[in-house]
């Protein structure tokens, strides 16, 4: 069969697009949406495309969600293309989350854990009643102020079990001094580094993960884990410019940071000891860094002697399916013309079928005639 | 850490970096697509190096931070090297194995099996030499085919060393590993990429 | 070799740039210009690699305290510019904003300079180090105010 181009679609995407923008607009008696309001007042969205989009840029990313009508994977392949048009300066000093200025930090684990629990601004406790106030304009109250400040530096939840050896130690940095696996410059590979797969855990799909982590809490996956700490908050960012060659702070992120802590029982080389999966997200965004610190864990499972039978202990599984504008491109290109293998496909399973009929014919015959015999 | 640059004198770069590198890199492609044919580069830079304009376009178009480049000793690669860390970004190395891209004139050159040839599973991690001579002509001659040459192209750059055509070939008879070569005046270069295969002249 | 004297100042000239750079990047571009503009005569200043866009890997560490990973990506701006003295500032500042790199990379080439330091140090860091300083016991005092202050119910058993 020929291959017959076809073309004839311009106009008619031309005016999809032109539709489109319309349908971002919505209805022109309403008020446009600045991408200041959607910064500050959809800041959750924000802070979640920008971890997954991997480009810690508040206003793009807010400019994202506009331009895809609130579509959020959508605005993350947005910044995943724009980042790709920027060049790379090279990497920053490692955040220093003990260093947090934090705006929340509660441990599941420690009542009275050091620095105490610090709800800050949490869903947790409210009721989950829709607010019919919030339909009309309303001024908000200043959010009260404590006498004095929290401690500036909140120790991390290792230093609890300092003194008892109770905790597992963390992966120290390669002694050959390698740089961390990058997978935007390397491809995926596997095995996989924890350092692979934390950032790929990273940028990865939301929903998804929580669905494994979900899923490994339940029984597919062996961990149930507790929250040893989660912690939220601004950390200054460092970076070391070739020309300067002393670090220097280039501004203040906000991230959200997890440790789970789970039982183990020891083995021929390691005492009984909690160990740890780690979660870290740009932004507020609790339940990914939860998720992404018990799927942590879960892939840990070789590591800690437990059979890997289950989906989120395997890491090709995982790492392969985590990304959602692969996987959104994946699924969606189904909808793009076809036409060429669904017409050799159609023919197959024409002459299938005729030959399905024709056997069938013929047995029919031959039954028949036994039948009469 | 890397000691802190002076940037008292420093030069500058290209005057607009995106579109001057855009070209160079165009031009540089066309010398590797065809090597052996003398390319004018255009390098509209003012190196801390004279001389070096061809060449040093060349680097301020390729290097970055993931690039150590390995530089003379002495005067000439001290000043090359405060200018491509401030321009690139790019790390230094001494050592001619690490270098990613090494820049070197002809009085000055190490022995080709010195570099990096790359390695069986990634031979692109070689090293890419950028080798400044005298004069792109003039030079003994030898005669170059392989991909990107019809028949075969003669060159005969000068300055260089008795003994630097025969460590090439020494070197490409274990393609696909193998140094790529960009040789350069001020303001010209040819193209040497590893699948050239060189012949001497007698 | 260096002296240990020598070490010294040169470490305690790169603490100077350093907490300069620190205050600038962190506090708002519009504060920063506006502490600017109230300076009667700034250096003249001379451009020495134009001001471009671009991005650094952020990094953790595993657990917090462990081997680094990389996390995702922050876009920065960095300027670098000569002033009238010769001194030469560097600027990399988060955000898309090339004015803001730009005066960072004025007030790191002021800052090295005998002549504009002491301006620079009245007019826009002290401001700056005053800002940052109350938004941090700003918030600080918000995360108080939500902190748990645990009370056990204490339980009495009546005799019976």
């Amino acid at each position: 069969m020929a291959y017959v181009s076809v073309k004839g679609g311009e106009r008619a995407i031309s005016n999809a697009h032109a539709w489109l923008d319309e349908a971002r607009r919505g209805d022109t008696n309403v008020p446009e949406l600045g991408v200041a309001q959607i910064r500050e007042q959809l800041s959750l969205a924000v802070d979640r495309v920008m971890m997954e989009g991997s480009c810690y840029d508040p206003d793009l990313a807010a400019l994202a969600i506009k331009q895809a009508r609130g579509d959020v994977t959508e605005a993350i392949f947005l910044l995943r293309a724009y980042r790709t048009t920027l060049s790379r300066f090279g990497a920053s000093e490692p955040i220093n989350t003990t260093k947090m200025s934090v705006a929340r930090r509660v441990s599941a684990a420690f009542k009275d854990i050091p620095g105490g629990q610090i709800l800050g601004p949490t869903f947790d406790y409210t009721h989950r009643l829709i607010d019919f106030g919030l339909s009309d304009d309303k001024t908000v109250p200043a959010a009260p102020l404590g006498d004095t400040p929290v401690a500036e530096h909140i120790p991390a939840i290792a230093s609890v079990f300092a003194h008892e050896a109770l905790l597992e130690p963390a992966p120290t940095d390669a002694d050959d001094g390698a740089e961390p696996y990058d997978l935007t410059r390397q491809p995926m590979a596997f095995p996989a580094g924890r350092d692979q797969r934390l950032q790929a855990l990273a940028r990865g799909d939301e929903g998804f993960l929580l669905s494994l982590a979900y899923a490994s809490q339940r029984g597919w996956g062996n961990t149930h884990p507790l929250c040893g700490e989660i912690r939220m908050g601004e950390v200054a960012v460092e970076f070391t410019p070739e020309e300067l060659g002393f670090p220097i702070e280039v501004g203040e992120i906000t991230v959200t940071e997890c440790q789970m802590i789970s039982n183990f029982e020891g083995s021929a080389e390691s005492p009984p000891q909690f160990t740890r999966g780690y979660g870290l997200t740009f932004g507020h965004n609790e339940r990914k860094a939860m998720s992404m610190a018990i799927v942590d864990r879960a892939l840990r499972h070789a590591e800690v002697g437990e059979a890997g039978v289950h989906a989120v202990q395997d890491e090709e599984f995982v790492l392969y399916h985590s990304d959602n504008v692969e996987a959104s491109g994946f699924v969606q290109h189904l909808k793009l013309p076809h036409y060429v293998d669904f017409q050799a496909e159609l023919q197959f399973v024409r002459r299938l079928k005729k030959e399905w009929e024709e056997a069938r014919a013929n047995s029919d015959t031959s039954e028949f005639a036994e039948a009469a015999e | 850490m890397t000691a802190a640059l002076s940037l008292q004198d420093i030069q500058p770069g290209f005057a607009d970096p995106v579109y001057d590198a855009q070209r160079i890199f165009r031009r540089l492609m066309d010398a590797m697509a065809r090597p052996g044919r003398i390319v004018d580069i255009d390098a509209d830079i003012v190196p801390p190096v004279p001389g070096l304009e061809g060449l040093s376009a060349i680097a301020l178009t390729l290097l970055d931070f993931e690039t150590p480049v390995y530089l003379p000793r002495g005067e000439i690669g001290e000043a090359l090297s405060g200018w491509l860390r401030f321009h690139c970004g790019c790390p230094v190395t001494t050592d001619p194995q690490e270098a990613v891209f090494a820049i070197l004139s002809v009085t000055e050159l190490l022995p080709i099996s010195a570099f990096n040839s790359g390695d069986p599973k990634y031979p692109d991690r070689s090293t890419t030499l950028l080798l400044a001579c005298p004069a792109l002509e003039g030079g003994k001659h030898v005669s170059l085919t392989g991909p990107g040459i019809k028949e075969a192209a003669h060159i005969a750059p000068s300055g260089i060393p008795d003994s630097f055509w025969n460590e090439v070939m020494g070197d490409r008879s274990q393609f696909q590993l193998g140094v790529d070569i960009i040789m350069g005046t001020s303001n010209a270069v040819i193209g040497l990429p590893r699948t050239t295969r060189i012949n001497e002249e007698s | 070799m260096k002296n240990d004297v020598s070490v010294e100042v040169e470490s305690s000239a790169i603490a100077v740039r350093q907490r300069a750079h620190g205050l600038i990047a962190k506090s708002p571009h519009e504060m920063v210009r506006d502490l600017f503009d109230r300076i009667e005569n700034l250096p003249n200043i001379k451009q020495v690699r134009p001001t471009d866009t671009g991005l650094i890997m952020v990094r953790g560490k595993v657990g917090g305290d462990g081997a680094r990973f990389n996390l995702g990506e922050l876009p920065l701006t960095r300027a670098a510019l000569r002033i009238d003295g010769g001194q030469v500032g560097i600027g990399y500042v988060a955000g898309r904003n090339s004015d803001h790199a730009e005066l960072a990379a004025l007030a790191d080439a002021m800052v090295q300079s005998e002549t504009w330091g002491g301006v620079l140090e009245e007019k826009v860091l002290v401001p700056l180090a005053d800002a940052v300083r109350d938004k941090k016991t700003e918030n600080g005092r918000k995360a108080a105010a939500t902190k748990v202050d645990f009370f056990t119910m204490v339980r009495t058993r009546k005799e019976k």
